[in-house]
C-alpha cells in the first residue's frame, strides 16, 4: 500500500515539503489495542522492539485521550480520571507537536486509531487523516480475505 | 479547516456505487434458499443469517462512518435516528421510521415500508418460522456492537407473514466503554 510514496495524497492543502514524501512513521490500532498496520518512511532512531513499541503507541493515546476529556473546560459531566470512555465521546485530541516531529491523531466511534507522525510544520492533517481512513475502508473492510482485528498485510 | 459535516442519506446514495435492485433480491433470496437445503431447519438458518448479518456489521460500520461523516451520537435515541434515516437510506435506499420509544429511551421500533429484500417472495407453508430478513437484524447489531452498544434486535412485525409493515425492534443491552487491554506489569 504505497499511499505516500508520491505527493498525490488528499485535497486538502499541500503539505510543505521539496520531496513530497513528508511522513516518518504511521500506525493504525483497532480498538483492542492491535496495531493493524505499521509504517515507517524515515525513523532513525528504534529504541524498542515493535511490540513494545506498538503498545507504547497505543497506551500513550489512550491515555491522552482520556486526559484531555477530563480536562475539557467546556464539557460539564466528566468522570474519575481513568474511568474508560467510549470511544469518540467527550472531546478528542487531534494532534500534538515536538521540535522534532508531528504527531497527528484520529480515532472513528467504531475505535479505529490511524496516527501519523510527520515533519513538525506539517499543517492540519485531519482531511489527509480521513482519507486514509475512507481508503481503510474500500481496501481492508471490504476485503473478504481480511479477519477483522488482525493486521493488515 | 472546519470538519465536514454529517452527509444526508440521499447525498451519499447518490455517490456511491450501486448494483441492480433486483440482483440484490435475487442473490439473497438464493441465499436463503441455499440455507434452507443445507440446514433444513428453520431455526439454524435463522440463527445462520443472523451470523451472517452481524459479520457485515462490524465491516459495514466503517463504511457508514468514513462516508456518511456522522460524529458521535449522544444518546440511543440519536443513534436510531441515523441508523433509521442515514444508514438504511445510504445501503439499501429505503428510509425507515424510528416509532415507540419505551419509556427510559432504551428500546425503540425501526419501520420500513419497503423492503427491497423482499421483492417477489413469498414464503411456503414449510417455513413458517422464517425470518427472511434476519440478515438485517445481525448487521443492526454487529455494527452497534463495533460502537460500543450491546443490542439485541427482533422483528416485531413482517410482512410476509401477513404483517402489513416490517418492524424491527432494537434494545440497547448496555453501553460498553473502552477499556485499556494491556495489563499494567506486562
Amino acid at each position: 500500500m504505497q499511499f505516500f510514496g508520491g505527493s498525490e495524497i488528499s485535497p486538502s492543502p499541500p503539505v510543505p515539503t521539496t520531496t513530497g514524501n513528508n511522513a516518518h512513521m504511521m500506525y493504525v490500532f483497532n480498538r483492542n489495542g492491535v496495531c493493524l498496520l505499521y509504517r515507517e518512511w524515515n525513523r532513525p532512531l528504534h529504541t524498542l522492539n515493535p511490540q513494545q513499541d506498538h503498545k507504547l503507541m497505543f497506551g500513550l493515546l489512550f491515555s491522552l485521550k482520556s486526559l484531555t476529556a477530563k480536562m475539557d473546560p467546556t464539557s460539564a459531566d466528566k468522570g474519575n480520571l481513568g474511568v474508560p470512555q467510549l470511544p469518540g465521546q467527550g472531546c478528542s485530541f487531534h494532534s500534538f507537536r515536538t521540535n522534532t516531529y508531528k504527531l497527528s491523531f484520529m480515532e472513528t466511534p467504531s475505535g479505529i486509531k490511524i496516527i501519523l507522525v510527520t515533519h513538525p510544520r506539517t499543517g492540519d492533517l485531519r482531511e489527509p487523516l480521513k482519507y486514509i481512513y475512507n481508503l481503510y475502508v474500500e481496501y481492508v473492510a471490504k476485503n473478504p480475505l481480511y479477519t477483522p482485528g488482525t493486521s493488515i498485510r | 479547516m472546519a470538519p465536514a459535516a454529517p452527509r444526508s442519506g440521499d447525498a451519499i446514495f447518490a455517490s456511491v456505487e450501486r448494483v441492480n435492485a433486483e440482483l440484490f433480491t435475487l442473490t439473497y433470496g438464493a441465499i436463503v434458499r441455499q440455507l434452507l437445503t443445507d440446514l433444513e431447519e428453520v431455526e439454524e438458518v435463522n440463527k445462520q443469517l443472523d451470523q451472517m448479518g452481524y459479520n457485515i456489521g462490524i465491516r459495514l460500520i466503517d463504511e457508514f462512518l468514513a462516508k456518511s461523516n456522522v460524529s458521535r451520537c449522544v444518546d440511543f435515541k440519536e443513534t436510531a435516528e441515523v441508523i433509521a434515516k442515514v444508514g438504511f437510506k445510504m445501503f439499501l435506499g429505503v428510509t425507515a421510521s424510528v416509532t415507540n420509544w419505551d419509556a427510559d429511551g432504551t428500546c425503540c421500533s425501526i419501520v420500513l415500508e419497503d423492503n427491497p429484500l423482499v421483492d417477489f417472495v413469498e414464503l411456503p407453508d414449510t417455513c413458517q418460522g422464517l425470518y427472511y430478513c434476519n440478515i438485517l437484524s445481525g448487521v443492526i447489531r454487529g455494527s452497534l456492537e463495533m460502537v460500543s452498544m450491546k443490542t439485541e434486535v427482533t422483528w416485531i412485525r413482517d410482512m410476509l407473514r401477513g404483517d402489513d409493515a416490517y418492524e424491527l425492534q432494537v434494545k440497547l443491552l448496555k453501553q460498553v466503554p473502552e477499556e485499556y487491554p494491556y495489563k499494567d506489569d506486562e
